[in-house]
């Protein structure tokens, strides 16, 4: 989709959604659709458009929960301030694994690999470091003031969630539309004709990684802020690893819109799993898991790509029409 | 005497024990085409590899308009205007023609839609201007052996590597691209070309250089190189050129 | 501190205890080596095998060495069918795609587990888990021993397979040249769904091998898995040798290490090993140029 036009229309429609609702069931399963869908984009510049896969995107994820919450809580820092620097956080932890692993040359599963390393190895300090209250947690205080990025009612917080991807969206479509975009997706496709044409691949990787870690990190940051409480295995824990990555997926890996639909797919059958077995804990990544699978094995390209082929095969239904009017054509 | 723009001097490489170009040297001269010919396993592509910055040499340098570029990555001498085209084509298979081409172009153009503007101007000068919104992944072996040549042009460069850019094509297909090769080389651009097709060297080249087994056994104008008994017996093994004799066959 | 009545046991337990990990690494690297894949469900597949174990165990009173005789067949057959079947058809042929597949496999697996079992520890007594057999100045515990022994069979036995076999040669055939091995008419899919195989029976006996002393819960097999892959990229990813002797190597290092330096920094260590030679030298010290 070429322009800005879809995604203010998108962003304007679901801006509405609290105007027409006030049921907190329908905002809170749209808040943390968004958020996914949030983490996802971050997932799909470095894996969709830059083709390199991350297992470890808790990594950012965690960095932008901890920095914000540890912010507020030891430090008395303002919420809005921790976003901010949570965001910065979460980059620079993007930009040092990247520059590692990319300077070394990692690529495919050895970089998935590392990423995973990576994300362990935090997860394991932050259960154990007195800083981020080990395995107790950290706990945010209630606070409900705008001020301290709190509210009373859901809307706001949806507001917020609903611009950050709304943010994403453009900046990605941006990023599509740029020099930075056209080498990203180049070395995506083949590193050393990309390199032969000028273009210095590890940077764009870099480049690439920290971006990505910057808009996973927001999510962090806002979850810390929704749920006031976060642990080493929901900050740095391998279901936001999955999620990064299965929302893009889903919805179709490399696009705009592809996190957002993903996200909204993915948290759906959340929903319903819940809703048919009741809470146990696991069955909701069994069921992402499969569907993953599935995903890989019958429609690589996801939603997206469906939604293309669709529209693609209506075309050549309506160029075929004509000619089987007529008469004596075969 | 000229400056050569390309010095290539006593390059070695080793991999292992198997030493692959053994001080290999030659010069290639601004404006000019020069072919490099031998048989397969001669060394031809490991010598683009280190001249074009993929691997580094054993031993030995690469001067490029006086400058020592040994060693340096491929995207820095790509900005320094030197261009390659890979053996085994490498398209960007899920982009269309013009937004292959435009990866090359944006190195001069940090604007978009001038990358994609001059894409098609490159494209139409090899032919492909009627392809430009297909796929990379649906042209023929000629259509992509012409992207890969386009995608070399956009970086608007002063030396320019084929890499085998005939092989694979039939005889018309070939009869297309070789005025291609020359309108190319009249443009001031440099090329030195790794070529099997010989009437594709002989109408071509001004230089030819002949690598076997690592080393260069021969060079000069084509119809030197064309009579030359050690390059006959490169190709078609010790003694060939005594026996093509004695049955009286002198082509070679 | 030094003194021999200390180290030698230390390092006869490290051997034991890396024995297991050099089978899990070894699985690890098979599959490497042949498909040229990172299992990313190795640790799923391992904690399955312990669930089987002891399951065998609670519910058919089957010694845990028994049950290896019925669980190795068993879970050869699961990874075959894994790869023929799942693996090998969904990812048509592409690295990435492969990645997200293992990977699917992996959480499905997991949480599978942890779904029908919840996330308790659970632990099987056997009457002669803490027997001891004495070695000169050590005495070591008898299911250690055992699962050395074991191990060593394994090796010796895959050798054999590999060496004499025609299946054992079709792998290696794979393995070095696939293209190749397909054009004199070995059945490439087949061979790699044997090699998944092979790589999961190893995991049933290791399985079998350590639940006589260490615990079963959902996450068991990925700390031992991340052994194995430290292991792997340690020796070089495909390489047997490597898989075997790193193995041993570090058994023997955690088992000096926890004497001096207790356990919390171990997992760290290890994840910091791992990622220090996957950054700097991810062929390994055996295994060929990645």
């Amino acid at each position: 989709m070429r322009g800005f036009a879809p995604i203010l229309i998108v962003t304007a429609l679901l801006a509405t959604v609290p105007l027409i609702t006030s049921s907190n069931v329908v905002l809170n399963f749209l808040v943390v659709a968004l958020l996914i869908a949030l983490v996802g984009q971050g997932w799909n510049l470095l894996g969709g458009y830059g083709g390199q896969y991350s297992f470890g995107h808790a990594a950012f994820f965690g960095t932008g929960a901890y920095a914000t919450a540890i912010l507020q809580v030891q430090y008395g820092i303002n919420a809005w301030l921790g976003l901010l620097i949570g965001i910065a956080a979460g980059a620079l932890v993007g930009a040092v694994i990247g520059a590692l692993s990319f300077r070394s040359g990692l690529k495919g599963s050895y970089f998935a690999l590392v990423t995973l390393a990576f994300a362990e190895v935090l997860r394991i300090i932050a259960s154990v470091a007195p800083i981020t209250g080990a395995g107790v947690g950290t706990l945010i205080k209630l606070d409900l003031r705008p001020e301290a990025f709190q509210f009373q009612s859901r809307a706001p917080f949806y507001w917020i969630i609903l611009a950050l991807v709304g943010l994403s969206l453009v900046l990605i479509r941006m990023i599509e539309d740029s020099r930075f975009g056209a080498y990203l997706v180049a070395l995506r496709e083949n590193e050393d004709a990309a390199q032969a044409l000028g273009v210095n691949t590890t940077m764009v990787k870099l480049l690439a990684m920290t971006i990505s870690a910057a808009i996973t990190a927001a999510g962090g940051c806002f979850y810390a802020q929704y749920f006031l409480f976060i642990d080493a295995g929901i900050a740095y824990g391998p279901w936001i690893s999955v999620e990064a990555l299965l929302a893009p997926i889903i919805g179709g890996i490399g696009t705009v819109f592809g996190p957002l639909l993903g996200a909204l797919v993915v948290k759906t059958l959340g929903e319903l799993t819940k809703l048919m077995t009741g809470d146990a804990p696991g069955l909701d990544l069994v069921i992402y898991g499969s569907v993953l699978i599935l995903v890989i094995a019958f429609a690589p390209r996801g939603i997206s790509g469906i939604l293309l082929d669709l529209q693609r095969r209506l075309r050549s239904l309506r160029r075929a029409a004509p000619a089987s009017l007529g008469g004596g054509h075969g | 005497m000229v400056e050569p723009l390309l010095r290539v001097e006593q390059v070695s490489k080793r991999f292992g024990g198997l030493l692959a170009l053994d001080r290999a040297s030659f010069l290639a001269q601004a404006g000019c085409i020069t072919a490099l010919i031998g048989p397969n396993g001669a060394g031809k592509t490991t010598l683009f590899s280190i001249i074009a910055g993929f691997a580094p040499p054993s031993a030995g340098r690469v001067i490029y308009d006086g400058v020592d570029i040994t060693g340096e990555p491929p995207h820095r001498l790509a900005r320094r205007g030197i261009a390659r085209t890979f053996q085994i084509v490498q398209p960007f298979t899920t982009l269309n023609v013009r937004e292959n081409i435009a990866v090359g172009s944006h190195l001069s153009r940090p604007a978009r839609a001038d990358a994609l503007a001059a894409a098609g101007d490159v494209a139409r000068a090899v032919g492909l201007g009627e392809l430009l919104d297909r796929p990379a992944a649906t042209l023929t072996v000629a259509g992509r052996k012409r992207l890969e040549l386009a995608r070399a042009l956009a970086i608007e460069p002063r030396l320019l590597l084929l890499d085998e850019v005939l092989a694979g094509l039939n005889p018309s297909e070939i009869r297309d691209m070789v005025p291609m090769i020359r309108a190319i080389r009249d443009r001031g651009i440099t090329i030195v070309m790794i070529e099997h097709v010989m009437q594709a060297v002989m109408s071509l080249a001004e230089h030819v250089l002949v690598l076997s087994e690592g080393r260069i056994i021969a060079e000069g104008p084509p119809q030197a190189i064309a009579g030359d008994p050690r390059v006959v017996e490169a190709y078609l093994g010790h003694g060939a050129a005594g026996r093509m004799l004695a049955a009286g066959t002198a082509d070679a | 501190m030094l003194s021999s009545v200390i180290l030698v046991p230390a390092v006869l337990n490290g051997l034991m205890t890396g024995a297991v990990y050099a089978l899990i690494a070894l699985g690890l690297t098979l599959i490497y080596g042949v498909l040229h894949i990172i299992n990313f469900a190795h640790g799923a597949l391992l904690t399955a095998a312990m669930f089987a174990a002891f399951f065998a165990h609670t519910l058919l009173g089957l010694d845990p060495y028994v049950a290896a005789l019925g669980l190795t067949p068993l879970f050869f057959l699961l990874g075959y069918g894994l790869q023929r079947f799942v693996i090998g058809p969904a990812a048509h042929g592409e690295d990435r795609n492969i990645l997200l597949v293992t990977l699917g496999l992996a959480v499905v697996i997991e949480n599978a587990l942890l779904y029908a079992f919840r996330a308790d520890t659970r632990t099987i007594n056997l009457p002669y888990a803490f027997d001891v057999v004495e070695v000169g100045t050590a005495f070591l515990a008898v299911p250690r021993v055992i699962a050395f022994i074991v191990v060593v069979a394994v090796a010796l036995a895959l050798w054999l397979i590999m060496r004499w076999t025609d299946t054992g040669k079709a792998i290696r055939a794979v393995a070095k040249e696939k293209r190749g091995a397909e054009l004199v008419g070995i059945d490439v899919a087949h061979i790699y769904a044997v090699t998944f195989g092979l790589g999961t029976a190893c995991l049933a006996i290791a399985a079998c091998l350590l639940i006589p002393t260490y615990y079963v819960n959902p996450q068991a097999g990925n700390a031992f898995v991340l052994i194995a892959f430290t292991i792997v990229v340690l020796g070089g990813m495909g390489s047997v040798t490597g898989a075997l002797i790193g193995g041993l190597f570090v058994g023997v290092v955690e088992s000096l290490s926890s004497l001096y330096l207790g356990e919390s920094l171990g997992q760290i260590g290890i994840f910091a090993m791992f990622i220090l030679v996957l950054l700097f030298r991810p062929s390994g010290l055996f295994g060929e140029r990645a």
